[in-house]
């Protein structure tokens, strides 16, 4: 049995020696580089106990970053399951040129998104890009989409919504052909309306689905930066600058590694806990709704 | 019986151990080059053509002496290879590439060239040569991370301090190259901001007249900061080109982390550097106490929140790529920076070829007394010399002589004028042979926009009131913390006043972190060369 049970674990041993090498050794590091002054002009691992923590919850402007993330990342994660839930439900039944119409609704999301970002930033130019020039069109006067604060945000979470409803769509374009059909059936017999099927049936059916959809987008979401590079470089001053863009500016250009080490380490369990809050009370809300 | 395993290990060990060493003391000896015929004879044609239909077809002679075409072609790099780090195509890198393959091809050794975007480069140099690691023999990087490089660096030898071309170069930039008295830096680029304006425009008598009834005043080349705002106002949104649509009067570099502080220090610079005060103006070079939130830097910040009205759509956000197309494409009638947006205007097919004229940053009519805490009120204009590419050998590199070499072919006469003419490859005047009018006649230039070029940035050299970059170690720091500042004050985030109290608070914080004495040493280098002008 012994023997069995060592031949098992030397099975799993690559396995787990790669887990350990690819999550928990950076992981690890991070912790211990997290405690330690290593920067730009000292590039020791020596240690300073929590400074760096200390420093980071005064920092103001970390802080005004997961505020205004937690903004986006909710606004647009919405918005991609409005869109995506609708045009799920467009192509899940029989309509003209179906497969059609599920690739080219997944092209944004096969698209890198700095070359979207460049392009989006051409489109949002303000004396150059379509978008204005369709405003002056109709009579609406020029919008200045990447320096004022309101416009930018707007600019920022479109490209977002563009590029990743489509993930949206596909998840839940799955998960509503994985339906059984006979809810369905005995919706239809029972004479329920389209909008009642819906309210009744698909959404609550589609609770386990729609969960696992919007938290896999809020991580995603949470990491957003390579957008606000391109776009806004976090501004004008610093009115789009996220947390993931920030601990860039810290990290790699200003080589604060200690620093941005504390500041990733918090940054992490701040994203877990809020992540998994926000899991159980969609799963609670969803169970409710289809309770009712 | 038990001891003799015991005896193996030891011995493989030691053999092991000896081998190491053997094979260590192989890499860090220095390789050599060896001779071989020459490929060219003395002042043979050099052209780029061979390499594709995105060079010009120009043609210069191969200059004498050590780096030419003809002595680096007796040198025989066959079996080496160099490691380069630079910048991503074009700025930089292509010609970084370009010399890399001439290189190969001429000394039948090996170099292979990475590049890296700008946000990476810092961090991608610096991290190996911090380590030990020599991952790369040649660097190319912006000269003012020098405070950072320095510790790392090979001096340039002797034999290639007294080249041709090295000895051309203007003092000013072998002042960039120096640290500690000791040249560091190879001199590839030389940059600097100056003013550029639309001369069809100025000398236009419609548009004189327009400017005279708006301001009573005759319409000229502006001399300081408030005659660029008002010039920039009155022409602001109107189409004084004639192509149906709205031009506007200055375009600057905006965007917070796309070399904003370069735009900022331009436009303060008159107004902090005071001929008559001696010892920095970043920092009071004693105490290390910052002086960004002094009133000349703050003027500089509340002129600079007061030319939005003057800008394009979207100026509020322009990266450099964006100044240089608003100024070189024709939508503005002013803007300042480097050369960029002139060459670009230059361009064959540009539509505003010889309408425009370079000319110094403006200045101020007072400036600002740190000594006394009051404004002098005289005339005062000040050169700023910043950013420029350079390029250094690491110190750690088993190849330093293949390594000068390229750079010393980079650098030869005939590349450097061929690399001049080709505006996307970022190298810029730095070479008093730079400064000849004839040799942007040949280009195509008006004799008068080619005298005005050259008199502008000579004229900086001789300029005896003059600003560096904060050359210290942590630059980026302090230029993020700067940039952050202005683009609060722009967005109106913050008062100029409070937005640069906040800059001051993180200067402090960061020199406290990095070490006063180590950013007050590195900053004497700084005031050392701002005070010998």
């Amino acid at each position: 049995m012994d023997g069995l049970r060592r031949h098992k674990g030397m099975f799993l041993l690559p396995g787990l020696l790669t887990l350990f090498l690819i999550i928990i050794f950076p992981l690890l590091f991070t912790i211990r580089v997290s405690f330690s002054g290593w920067n730009v002009s000292n590039p020791r691992m020596d240690f300073i106990g929590g400074a760096n923590y200390t420093a980071m919850l005064h920092d103001s402007r970390f802080w005004a970053s997961i505020t205004r993330l937690i903004l986006l990342a909710g606004g647009t994660v919405l918005i991609q399951y409005i869109i995506g839930f609708g045009m799920a439900l467009l192509v899940w039944r029989e309509v003209r040129g179906r497969r059609f119409w599920r690739v080219l609704f997944l092209v944004p999301m096969m698209t890198t998104p700095v070359v979207m970002a460049a392009i989006w930033q051409t489109i949002f130019h303000e004396s150059l890009g379509p978008v204005n020039d369709l405003l002056g069109m109709v009579g609406l006067t020029n919008v200045p989409w990447l320096t004022e604060s309101g416009p930018a945000l707007v600019a920022l979470m479109t490209v977002e919504v563009w590029q990743w409803t489509p993930f949206m769509f596909l998840l839940l374009l799955a998960g509503l052909l994985s339906l059984p059909r006979e809810p369905f059936m005995a919706a239809a017999i029972d004479g329920a309306g389209t909008w009642r099927t819906f309210r009744k049936v698909t959404f609550p059916l589609m609770a386990p689905v729609s969960v696992a959809a919007v938290v896999i987008r809020l991580i995603e979401a949470s990491k957003l930066s390579d957008s606000v590079y391109v776009l806004t470089s976090g501004g004008p001053g610093s009115s789009t600058e996220t947390p993931g863009y920030y601990l860039y500016i810290q990290g790699l250009r200003d080589q604060q590694t200690g620093y941005s080490g504390a500041m990733s380490l918090a940054y992490l369990v701040l994203m877990i806990v809020t992540l998994t809050v926000v899991a159980a009370l969609l799963t609670r809300a969803f169970k409710l709704k289809g309770a009712s | 019986m038990r001891s003799r395993p015991y005896t193996r290990v030891v011995a493989v060990a030691a053999v092991a151990a000896l081998t190491a060493t053997a094979c260590t003391a192989q890499s860090e000896a220095q390789h050599k080059s060896k001779q071989k015929a020459a490929l060219f004879k003395p002042g043979s044609e050099i052209s780029y053509q061979k390499y594709g239909k995105s060079y010009p077809a120009t043609k210069v002679k191969d200059g004498p002496g050590p780096c030419s075409y003809e002595s680096i072609s007796r040198k025989d790099y066959s079996g080496q290879t160099l490691k380069i780090i630079s910048h991503a195509v074009p700025v930089i890198g292509e010609p970084t590439q370009l010399h890399a393959k001439q290189f190969e091809e001429i000394t039948g050794g090996k170099v292979e060239v990475v590049n890296v975007p700008f946000g990476e480069l810092h961090q991608k140099i610096l991290t190996p040569l911090q380590a030990g690691q020599p991952a790369y023999d040649v660097m190319f990087y912006p000269s003012l991370w020098i405070g950072d490089m320095a510790p790392y660096l090979a001096p340039v030898p002797e034999e290639y301090l007294n080249t041709p071309g090295m000895r051309d170069v203007t003092q000013s930039y072998m002042d960039v190259a120096t640290w500690d008295g000791k040249v560091v830096q190879y001199p590839v680029d030389g940059d600097r901001h100056y003013l550029k304006v639309r001369t069809d425009v100025l000398k236009d008598p419609k548009w004189q007249a327009e400017y005279k009834r708006a301001t009573g005043k005759d319409l000229k080349v502006p001399t300081t900061w408030a005659e660029y705002q008002e010039t920039a106002e009155v022409f602001s949104g109107k189409d004084f080109d004639g192509d149906g649509k709205k031009n506007y009067g200055s375009a600057e570099v905006t965007k917070r982390d796309d070399l904003t502080f370069s735009a900022f220090i331009s436009r303060a610079a008159p107004y902090v550097k005071n001929p008559k005060v001696k010892g920095g103006v970043f920092f009071d070079a004693e105490t290390m106490k910052p002086l960004i939130n002094t009133p000349g830097f703050v003027r500089a910040l509340e002129d600079m929140v007061k030319a939005k009205s003057t800008w394009a759509p979207g100026g509020a956000n322009f990266g450099l790529g964006d100044e240089i197309f608003s100024f070189g494409g024709g939508q503005t009638l002013m803007s300042y920076s480097w050369d960029d947006a002139f060459i670009q205007a230059q361009q064959p097919d540009s539509k505003i070829r010889n309408t425009v004229q370079a000319a110094p940053l403006p200045g101020s009519s007072e400036v600002y007394n740190r000594t006394t805490k009051a404004w002098d009120k005289k005339a005062n204009q000040a050169a700023y010399f910043t950013w420029g590419w350079t390029s250094a050998v690491a110190k750690a590199s088993s190849h330093q002589e293949m390594a000068f070499d390229y750079l010393c072919f980079f650098g030869n006469e005939a590349n450097t004028a061929l690399d001049l003419t080709i505006g996307r490859f970022g190298v810029n005047p730095y070479r008093m042979s730079h400064f000849d009018p004839a040799f942007w006649e040949k280009q195509g230039w008006d004799k008068d926009v080619a005298e005005a070029y050259v008199k502008t940035l000579s004229g900086m050299e001789e300029n005896p009131n003059r600003v560096f970059d904060l050359r210290v170690p942590g630059v980026n720091q302090y230029m993020s913390a700067l940039a952050n500042g202005v683009a609060a004050a722009l967005a109106g985030q913050e008062s100029p006043q409070r937005a640069l109290d906040g800059v001051a608070g993180e200067w402090a914080e960061i020199t406290d972190q990095i070490g006063k004495d180590k950013v007050r040493s590195a900053y004497r280098n700084v005031v050392a060369l701002e005070d010998k002008s």
